[in-house]
């Protein structure tokens, strides 16, 4: 067996969430988000019927991104707003794997940001979930790019005064093949939307609003205030623009599934070095 | 004037759009063609495009001497197909009494910068000459005037302009051969001559350093390749990406130096070799990703082309001033491979050594050349040894809830199988942990982890890899060197040797892990050491020192770029401070 030819090894039965939980105990605070969308992403992977051994689960750095112990798949926890790169790299060395990438706000949104906006251009075949709770937890609540102007902290009293940008907004404009937005605590809705944006051809992209019980109580009132699945997909990049932007920020559900081809993967196979060699020879 | 010489020194120089740079590698391949070994360094301005530019250039030495490695003391002949901007250039081009300086009238007077070396001027009608062919241009009469200095064959001359210019078509060539001519002639008419004696007719390679990491990397079986455009380096990404397409394998522009190497850890991570090329400033953002990849164990080749620093520096001059950051730059304590080629020849066969050497440890190499070894172009002897193939361990003893991917073996390497294997998922952390891979904050972990990183460089067989001595085995003086500055120090080794001072060269290979013992018995029996480096510090030199690899009477000879070294300037450093230390 070589490194590229690992056999595809088709599930004896169907999968289950199980079969993706690891042993391994999150270190999330009890009543976090983030555990709704590692139980969705298990769920859709189940869904999906990949096994475990074929997909990788990529992650930077934050509360989020420690997800990748937590599932049985191949994980790769780096640093911190680089996910993105990794997955690219990986993908594009081995397009035989499922390559789904998470992490948080600050990871993909700021310190990650120039990579966002390049995974959306270069539209490589992988998936992107964005745990978006509006603060950095890990560092214990600093206003993140998608945090509101006024929100009080430490860091910055009585708020940043910075508006908030729209990652789905931003993400069509940079040219994602599939945008989406999910609610952690809606664990099946956000499982059907994670299987399909993995399903989907191209770079997928999926914001999940997930609170931040500890440094955000507020955002407890998020199950109150979202509005689910109250959008369409479109096919039509300018019209699901004007949706995102349009719509209450608490909206969930598929705004947009382009029809951009994905960037190929590496030719593979070896020529001889040797042949190439000889274009440095003169003199014979 | 009819003896012939064992080489020659010739600049090209013009401004924009005349051509020198052509000119000057249409003399290097007439040259290479002709028999003979060849060494050519490219001065431009600061300018994207157009500005003046000159070809600097040695020819010859074939025999026993061996390839050209370092620039000349002095250039022989001066052909300024223009004077546009020549004092720009005038420090890097020493000439002297007995240099000849070829240049049109027309172009106005000799500047007084170039006239004070007391250099023989002698009078070329360069536009003349060329406007008297059809289609004719004035640098490829300045190659004819040069060729013909030189003695170089006819034939080779038509083959070296077919190689260079026969992509323009038929039309071109005949032009380009009649200006040739017309330039010879005109230069025989003049009666000078610096012809060499006869080369030795065999197949060399011409190539950059560039080129040969580019051949290394391929030949060492990378497959991925990640970067972002940084001068010097930035024509190994371009050479690869244009191989590959032949070859296999794909070259992807990262949207910065850090995604690129980030790339290059998931295709490592996926089973793929994988390199990523650079310079100073880029490596600089490389470095958080760098201990991520040591402490995940993840293989992959970083190739820093030095330049001179710090910030941007100046982008296109040669230096050797990232020795530090290549050491030790990352965050916490991670320990890592060094290996820099000791010559252009050199950049294949250690690149694809790190390839190997990347594979069997499952971490980042760092190939520390610098733009002296892969800007200058050269006709070298083909290189026939190449390093055995190592791979990557791949096979896990055990699959199932026992794998343990960072296992504590003997040696420090454990198993790494790639994402598709069943039974063996593990997840590539940043974070300490345990032997499973999962992340770990005990004091007993961090250390077997650490001291696991440690062991593999250290149980690892080097075998020859650590460098190479050149010179006599009775030698009481000894060179220390590395990257690019070997050639100009063996060139001072030979001439101290001749003048009585038996010299060697220590061409250090792999800077780190140092190899105490083959760099002991490589000084042995010599009273005197001196370290030789490009930068402003020491760097190699206070490295050897943490190292305990010198003795108390170890000197460091280091000065900065961008001026390249020159044997006469090493010689003359060493002659004067053996007299100082007489008196």
């Amino acid at each position: 067996m070589t490194i590229h030819e690992a056999p595809h090894v088709c599930p004896q039965q169907a999968l289950t969430l199980k079969d993706f939980k690891s042993s391994v105990e999150p270190i999330w605070c009890s009543g976090c988000g983030d555990f709704g969308v590692l139980q969705a992403l298990q769920r859709a992977l189940a869904e999906l019927g990949r096994p475990p051994h074929e997909v990788v689960v990529v992650s930077g750095i934050g509360c989020s991104s420690r997800l990748p112990a937590y599932t049985t798949a191949y994980g790769f926890h780096g640093v911190h707003g680089r996910a993105l790169p990794v997955a690219t790299g990986l993908k594009l060395a081995r397009p035989d794997l499922e390559v789904i990438t998470v992490g948080g706000d600050g990871d993909g949104y700021s310190i990650g940001g120039n990579h966002f906006l390049h995974a959306c251009r270069r539209n490589v075949d992988i998936t992107y979930i964005v745990m978006d709770n509006r603060v950095y937890g890990m560092t214990k609540g600093q206003p993140s790019p998608t945090t509101e102007a006024d929100w009080d902290s430490d860091a910055a009293p009585g708020g940043t005064g910075v508006k908030p940008f729209s990652p789905l907004a931003i993400a069509l404009a940079a040219g994602a093949n599939f945008v989406a937005r999910g609610f952690a605590l809606d664990v099946k809705p956000l499982a059907a939307v994670i299987a399909e944006a993995v399903r989907h051809p191209g770079f997928s992209f999926v914001e999940v609003l997930s609170p931040c019980i500890t440094f955000r109580p507020e955002e407890m009132e998020w199950k109150k205030t979202i509005e689910r699945n109250a959008v369409t997909a479109t096919t039509d990049r300018t019209e699901a623009t004007a949706k995102v932007l349009g719509a209450n920020e608490m909206t969930t559900g598929i705004f947009f599934k382009g029809d951009r081809g994905a960037y190929a993967s590496a030719p593979t196979g070896h020529g001889d070095a040797e042949k190439i060699a000889e274009k440095f020879v003169v003199g014979a | 004037m009819s003896t012939t010489r064992k080489s020659v020194s010739i600049v090209i120089a013009g401004s924009g759009g005349t051509g020198a740079i052509t000119a000057g590698s249409t003399l290097l391949a007439a040259a290479a063609r002709d028999g003979h070994y060849g060494l050519m360094t490219k001065l431009s301005g600061a300018q994207v495009r157009g500005g003046e530019a000159a070809a600097l250039i040695e020819i010859g030495r074939s025999g026993i001497d061996g390839p050209i490695e370092a620039q000349p003391d002095r250039f022989d002949a001066l052909i300024a197909l223009d004077w546009e901007n020549i004092q720009r250039f005038a420090p890097e081009i020493p000439l002297d009494g007995d240099s000849v300086v070829l240049s049109d009238p027309k172009a106005g007077p000799v500047p007084a910068v170039i006239a004070a070396t007391g250099a023989r001027i002698l009078e070329v009608a360069f536009g003349a000459l060329a406007g008297s062919v059809e289609g004719g241009r004035i640098n490829m009469v300045g190659f004819g005037v040069a060729a013909r200095l030189a003695g170089l064959d006819e034939t080779a001359i038509e083959a070296a302009i077919r190689a260079q210019i026969g992509a323009k078509g038929e039309k071109a060539v005949a032009a380009s051969l009649a200006a040739a001519k017309v330039g010879a002639e005109a230069l025989a008419a003049l009666g000078v001559s610096m012809a060499l004696s006869p080369g030795e007719k065999k197949a060399r390679w011409m190539c950059s350093g560039n080129d040969a990491v580019g051949l290394g990397a391929l030949r060492g079986g990378i497959e991925f390749v990640a970067a972002y455009p940084i001068t010097p380096a930035t024509e190994i990404t371009e050479w690869l990406a244009v191989e590959m397409q032949e070859h296999g394998g794909r070259v992807v522009l990262a949207e910065d130096e850090i995604a690129a190497i980030n790339m290059c850890c998931g295709a490592a991570y996926a089973g793929v070799p994988t390199m990523t090329i650079t310079s100073g400033p880029g490596l600089a953002l490389k470095v958080e990703t760098l201990g991520l990849a040591i402490a995940a164990e993840l293989p992959m080749v970083v190739v820093d082309v030095m330049r001179v620093g710090p910030s941007t520096g100046i982008p296109t001059k040669s230096d050797q001033g990232d020795l530090d950051i290549a050491l030790h730059g990352t965050p916490g304590d991670a320990p890592r491979v060094v290996l820099a080629p000791i010559s252009i020849a050199d950049c294949a066969a250690t690149t694809e050594r790190a390839v190997h050497v990347a594979e069997a440890l499952q971490t980042p190499v760092m190939l520390l050349s610098d733009q002296s070894l892969g800007q200058t172009q050269t006709i070298i002897d083909i290189p026939r040894t190449r390093p055995a193939p190592l791979k990557r361990l791949v096979e896990p003893a055990v699959t199932g809830p026992d794998f343990r991917r960072y296992a504590l073996t003997e040696s420090g390497v454990s198993p790494m199988p790639a994402p598709g294997n069943p039974g063996t998922q593990w997840v590539a952390d940043g974070l300490s942990h345990k032997e499973s891979g999962h992340p770990s904050n005990a004091a007993v972990d961090h250390i077997a982890q650490m001291k696991k990183r440690l062991r593999k460089l250290e149980t690892f067989d080097w075998g020859d890899t650590w460098g190479e001595v050149h010179g006599p085995a009775d030698a009481t003086l000894a060179l220390i060197a590395f990257g690019s500055t070997v050639g100009p120090a063996a060139e001072a080794a030979r001439r101290l040797t001749e003048a009585g001072t038996p010299t060697r060269v220590v061409a250090l290979r792999l800077i780190a892990p140092l190899q105490k013992n083959r760099l002991a018995e490589a000084l042995a029996g010599t009273a005197r050491v001196v370290v030789v480096e490009q930068n402003a510090s020491g760097q190699l030199f206070r490295h050897l020192l943490g190292e305990r690899a010198l003795g108390p009477g170890a000197e460091s000879f280091a000065r900065p770029g961008p001026a390249p070294f020159r044997a006469a300037e090493i010689v003359a450093h060493l002659t004067a401070e053996t007299r100082e230390a007489a008196e």
